[in-house]
């Protein structure tokens, strides 16, 4: 992949030519489908499809954040924790206005889980980048600290949502409009926005020659701790947005909620197209990473050749041979 | 300044060895137990907990200790500490790991000190003094027995299973053995984990897949509530039954409140280890004899005993 730097020229000739790291995770994703159509015929029914794009909702909605964090030469391990810590913080803060403020509870819980994403990112960026810690680690300690947090504030059992506000509540991951699954729409409209910043912002090109090289991006005058920072508190706002839509599923927060959302997270943004090391970021190949991802384990499950015991193995080849695909299709 | 340094220090070591002295009157049970990282543990640590609350406050010649660690290594630390400060008159332990564990207990045992071993049993079964534990093949036989009366000896079943270890092996061997030879049909079964989200995803797959199932069973009731509210989303009719087990507080309750699909529960409780502790102390305090081996049946709960094993209080 080339290192984008944000000088006109190149830009056009990419409008022009589409390039393969573009539409390879489609052309992943479309082979899937016929392949998958092939084994069961029930794989292309509406509700199957409807629950599968559902489910990848929310690995979609952190992955896109994250597309922003690996793009700025970054990585953030805690997501899954960070997820299930915002879902008990904001079951908790629920549950304690819900007596009063009735089905307002929803609304102000949600303002309050967007307000805990963006500090739990603030936290990660400024670790990373005032702290000078390499990500990985830094992001492993908050990891560790958002695990032991959900633990402790569900004393290691479960925190359930309010009666009086779940069956308000759960259309938010089961209802429809006009036919589409809210949780859908809601990813499409979280990578509508990350599109257009990563995209036709001037942010979204500083954060991409900070990832592409980060001595050349500071000689430009671009300040790289803010740039890093920003793109962990968008990474925040994302996984807060997922815990939104995560809460109505089952209604309440355990803590295994959210357990290896990470390594999910980073193989739907590398599938999609970004690489690990940094540089342009492929939000809408993200998003079709997530579903990907989640269309193998769902085939697993319709198909009857592989025994239960090796689904991840199987799984793990896909991956990697969908990567390889990339890769030798990348160097036509 | 010497002066009074000195004398601070000789007050309170005698402080540390009053201290000590009046310790050593109290006849010490060390409870050793995984931290709470899901939800059974959390419910062994809550049982702990009162089972400890509740001797102290009777016996005071008695002083339970408890103690949680979030591994194995450290759970071998904790014993090394616990042993260190004071003489353990017993030891009341849920391994981590069998292996990793069994030296460092049986050194304990060295030291005179009575040990009860619950629920994973050490590799050298000579060192517990008393093993209690509860019955995870019973667990599948229970359920798959009321599942066949239910169902009147046939229907398509699907099952989702945990982690690959022996609790999941036993739970499901039990059942699969009990509905041998029956007209009950396991049309699957997958691994999610113990987990609730992995078994939503995996029951929305199931009804994806077959058109009509009877019955499901998760063997973890963290599951099941996952798989009620793929059913609830499917708005399906054909699932008569859909059981889990083990005895968390919100499946209790559906049996209580009499639940059509949920009508019993099998019980692995983790108030086990209260057993255990309970029994340790009749042996120290009232001379009770406890040296043997325990294994606790999983009968079902019903809608008549379920009081008994609803804890609305625990995290579990």
């Amino acid at each position: 992949m080339t290192a984008i730097t944000g000088s006109a020229p190149t830009r056009r000739e990419r409008e022009f030519n589409i390039s393969w790291t573009d539409i390879g995770p489609f052309l992943a994703l479309a082979a899937l489908l016929v392949v998958g159509f092939m084994i069961n015929q029930d794989f292309l029914s509406a509700t199957n499809l409807a629950n599968v794009i559902t489910r990848s909702a929310f690995i979609a909605i952190i992955a896109v954040g994250a597309t922003f964090v690996i793009s700025s030469g970054g990585l953030d391990l805690s997501v899954g924790s960070m997820a299930a810590f915002i879902t008990g913080i904001t079951i908790m803060f629920m549950n304690a206005v819900a007596p009063h403020a009735g089905i307002w509870a929803i609304p102000a819980g949600m303002a309050v889980a967007i307000v805990v994403g963006m500090a739990c990112g603030l936290a990660n960026g400024l670790i990373v980048t005032v702290g000078r810690i390499e990500p990985f680690i830094a992001t492993l300690g908050t990891m560790g600290i958002f695990r032991a947090l959900i633990t402790y504030l569900t004393d290691g059992g479960t925190i359930p949502i309010d009666r009086s506000l779940r069956e308000a509540y759960r259309p938010v991951y089961f209802g429809t409009v006009a036919g589409i699954p809210i949780p859908i729409l809601i990813s499409v409209a979280v990578a509508a926005v990350a599109s257009f910043i990563l995209y036709k912002m001037k942010y979204g090109r500083k954060c991409a020659a900070v990832g592409a090289n980060e001595d050349v991006a500071r000689y430009s005058g671009i300040s790289v701790i803010k740039t890093r920072t920003i793109a962990y508190i968008v990474q925040g706002v994302c996984v807060a947005i997922a815990a939104i839509c995560y809460v109505p599923r089952l209604g309440a927060a355990t803590p295994t909620t959210g357990q290896l959302w990470e390594l999910q997270v980073i193989t739907a943004v590398v599938i999609g197209g970004t690489a690990l090391r940094g540089g342009k970021g492929h939000v809408w190949g993200t998003v079709a990473g997530a579903v990907i991802l989640e269309l193998i384990a769902n085939l697993m499950v319709l198909s009857d050749f592989v025994s239960e015991y090796l689904v991840a193995a199987v799984q793990g080849v896909i991956i990697i041979i969908a990567m390889l695909i990339q890769r030798f299709s990348n160097s036509k | 300044m010497f002066g009074t340094k000195w004398i601070a220090a000789a007050a309170l070591g005698s402080l540390l060895l009053a201290g000590q002295v009046m310790a050593q009157d109290k006849k010490v049970v060390a409870v050793s137990i995984p931290a709470a990282d899901h939800g059974w543990t959390a419910g062994v640590v809550y049982h702990a907990q009162q089972a400890a609350k509740e001797i102290n406050a009777a016996f005071p010649g008695v002083e339970v200790v408890v103690k949680t660690s979030p591994s194995a290594a450290e759970q071998v630390s904790a014993l090394e500490d616990l042993s260190a400060s004071r003489k353990l008159d017993a030891l009341v332990i849920l391994p981590y790991s069998s292996e990793e564990l069994t030296q460092p207990v049986k050194t304990i045992k060295g030291a005179g000190t009575f040990i009860t071993v619950v629920d994973r049993g050490l590799t050298d079964a000579s060192v517990q003094d008393l093993y209690l534990a509860g019955d995870n093949i019973a667990v599948g036989a229970n359920t798959a027995k009321f599942m066949i009366d239910k169902l009147g000896g046939k229907g398509d079943l699907v099952v989702l299973r945990g982690i690959p270890t022996v609790i999941d092996d036993e739970r499901i061997k039990g059942f699969q053995d009990t509905i041998k030879g029956t007209g009950l049909k396991v049309l699957d079964i997958q691994y999610a984990h113990w987990n609730s989200d992995e078994a939503f995803k995996l029951m929305q797959d199931y009804l994806a897949k077959y058109p009509h199932i009877d019955a499901v069973w998760a063997n973890d009731d963290d599951m099941l509530l996952g798989v009620l509210e793929a059913v609830k989303q499917s708005g399906r009719t054909d699932i008569k039954l859909a059981l889990g087990g083990n005895g968390m507080k919100d499946i209790v309750k559906k049996v209580i409140d009499g639940d059509a699909m949920t009508p019993i529960e099998t019980p692995y409780p983790p108030a086990m280890i209260k057993t255990a502790i309970y029994m340790t102390v009749a042996n120290l305090v009232g001379q009770a004899p406890v040296r043997g081996t325990v294994k606790l049946d999983a009968p079902l709960i019903t809608q008549e005993n379920a009081k008994e094993y609803y804890f609305p209080d625990s995290p579990f």
